[in-house]
């Protein structure tokens, strides 16, 4: 292989170039990305770096001085995928011809529709975006977060800290019931009540109301939410637009193995993008986490140098974690499919609880709140009894 | 500086053993049997790498699984930049002793800022 085109400049293609090197390949190695950013973390953008306690400078993933030997492609947009002729089309009309190629796309925020070109609505998913609020933050005010999810929490949590009015409207019942289940999804998203940020449950967004400028998030049954701010968070999808009609199968992403490969012979799939296939559980899943974007691309790398003739290990079950309202929320596995859940240290009423889930009487998650010693314990057992 | 951590029996292989000086430091028992001693706390956020995940000589941290190498203290990749401090090992009469290291401390910015008597 002399070339590998890495497509997307973020957490997965960073680490699919440091596992290229790491690996042994020292051939041309270029990295197209759409941000004109170089690589820099996600995860802070609705945490400290949209508090203020963290620098830009600080987001970088790339090391001091670390040099992986890359060309940067950035600001350059990838329209498609040419696989016949081996080659990556940029919007600009420039071509990459490679041999080797990993999908890194990612997600983009899901927006709400009408919402466009209304002053103080924000999503959140790129720095520029946390840039945007987090100015707009500090002129304080009534914030209205739209989706009870992960992002949103935090978002709602980091706002109340600056001293924001808050409110988070939810249309699920509970929030967080899909990743973490009934039970858990309440007791993590009682957060916000202990800290007298209003959540509005069980009734959906009808639309946004004002001029130029958001003044009200408008709900189903007919009630007004008055906002001057309002961040959308309701959920991201796979930016694989891009790849329509190159002959790769899509499925809610880059549908691929459980090693990154996908129907394609020397394209592989890593991160947000990716719905990779889950051995354990025989299905595909896209995981949205960090820790994945930032470990699957060993086991997708090694594949592409192979040319596919690598067995795939099983993956550790995938992890994640939140911060909100200063309690440290971490989940490993799958809650769904459990049909029990188990406090087994702290107690709910603390918010420092360490729950089990288990489904016929083995463990398939876990989940901490200000737990990460007896966590680890059982990630790790976790990932034994699964593999 | 010289400091008694623990006695070697009561540390078993895989396990870990914080000292609650300041800056904390834990010493690592491998499965294989060898010793380490590194600076606790991780040098992304705050926290304690004795709740790590440890395998062979290296400790994945428990929020976002940096890993340190317990011989040379270096980090293998994001969100941790910098590597831990290590400091020097040795038992003797069956109790485990650490001898710290002169090298100033990388600590994450939350815990530098405290120890300078900053805002936490
Ligand atoms: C605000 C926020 C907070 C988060 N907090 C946590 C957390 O606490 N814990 C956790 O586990 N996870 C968290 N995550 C999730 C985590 O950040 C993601 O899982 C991770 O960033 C995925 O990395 P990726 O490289 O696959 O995708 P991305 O980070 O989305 O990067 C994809 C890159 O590809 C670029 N791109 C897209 N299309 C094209 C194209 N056609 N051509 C060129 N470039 C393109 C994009 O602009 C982007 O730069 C958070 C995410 C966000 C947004
Ligand atoms: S606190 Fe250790 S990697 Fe983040």
């Amino acid at each position: 292989m002399r070339t590998v085109a890495v497509v997307g400049a973020s957490l997965a293609g960073l680490s699919a170039a440091r596992s290229l090197r790491k690996q042994g390949y020292d051939g041309r190695l270029v990295v197209i990305g759409d941000e004109f950013h170089r690589p820099y973390d996600r995860p802070p953008l609705s945490k400290e770096f949209l508090a203020g306690t963290l620098g830009e400078g600080e987001l970088a993933l790339e090391a001091d001085g670390e040099d992986l030997g890359v060309e940067w492609l950035l600001g350059a947009q990838a329209v498609e995928l040419d696989h016949a002729g081996r080659a990556v089309r940029l919007a600009d009309g420039r071509e990459v011809h490679a041999d080797g190629f990993v999908i890194a796309t990612g997600a983009a925020a899901r927006t709400l529709p009408g919402s466009e070109g209304l002053a103080g609505v924000h999503t959140l998913r790129t720095l520029d975006d946390a840039r945007a609020l987090r100015d707009e933050l500090a002129r304080g005010g009534r914030l209205v977060v739209i989706g009870g999810g992960f992002i949103g929490a935090e978002v709602a949590s980091t706002a109340y800290a600056l001293g924001l009015d808050v409110t988070v409207v939810e249309a699920a019942p509970t929030p967080l019931a899909g990743p973490l289940g009934e039970t858990m999804g309440a007791i993590v998203s009682a957060l916000h009540a202990d800290h007298g940020v209003r959540l509005v449950c069980g009734v959906g967004v009808k639309g946004l109301s004002g001029e130029t400028r958001v003044d009200a998030v408008l709900l189903e049954d007919g009630r007004g939410l008055p906002a001057d701010i309002v961040v959308v968070g309701v959920g991201a999808r796979p930016c694989v637009e891009w790849l329509e009609g190159s002959g790769i199968a899509l499925d809610n992403g880059v549908k691929c193995g459980a090693d990154g490969r996908t129907n394609l012979a020397g394209v592989v799939a890593v991160g947000d993008c990716a719905n990779w296939y889950d051995p354990r559980a025989g299905l595909h899943r896209r995981v949205e986490h960090w820790t994945g974007a930032r470990e699957r691309p060993d086991a997708a790398v090694a594949t592409l140098l192979a040319g596919g003739a690598v067995q795939p290990g099983v993956p550790r079950p995938p992890y994640f974690w939140s911060d909100q309202y200063g309690v440290k929320i971490q989940f490993a596995g799958h809650a769904a499919g459990a049909d029990s859940v188990t406090i087994e240290a702290g107690a709910a009423d603390d918010r420092d609880v360490l729950a089990v889930y288990r489904r016929a009487g083995r463990p398939v998650a876990v989940l901490g709140m200000n737990q990460p010693r007896l966590f680890m314990r059982r990630r790790k057992e976790l990932a034994a009894d699964a593999s | 500086m010289m400091i008694p951590a623990c006695r070697l029996e009561d540390l078993p292989r895989g396990e870990a053993h914080r000292l609650d000086i300041d800056p904390p430091v834990s010493v690592f028992h491998t499965d294989d049997g060898e010793l380490f001693a590194i600076d606790d706390t991780c040098t992304h956020q705050d926290a304690s790498l004795a709740d790590g995940w440890l395998e062979g000589c290296e400790v994945e941290c428990p929020l976002h699984a940096s890993k340190f190498d317990l011989r040379t203290g270096a980090v293998d990749a994001p969100p941790a930049k910098l590597p831990v401090r290590t400091h020097e090992v040795f038992v003797e009469d069956g109790m485990i002793h650490v001898r710290l290291s002169m090298d100033a401390p990388n600590l994450p910015p939350c815990i530098a800022a405290r120890l300078a008597g900053g805002p936490a």
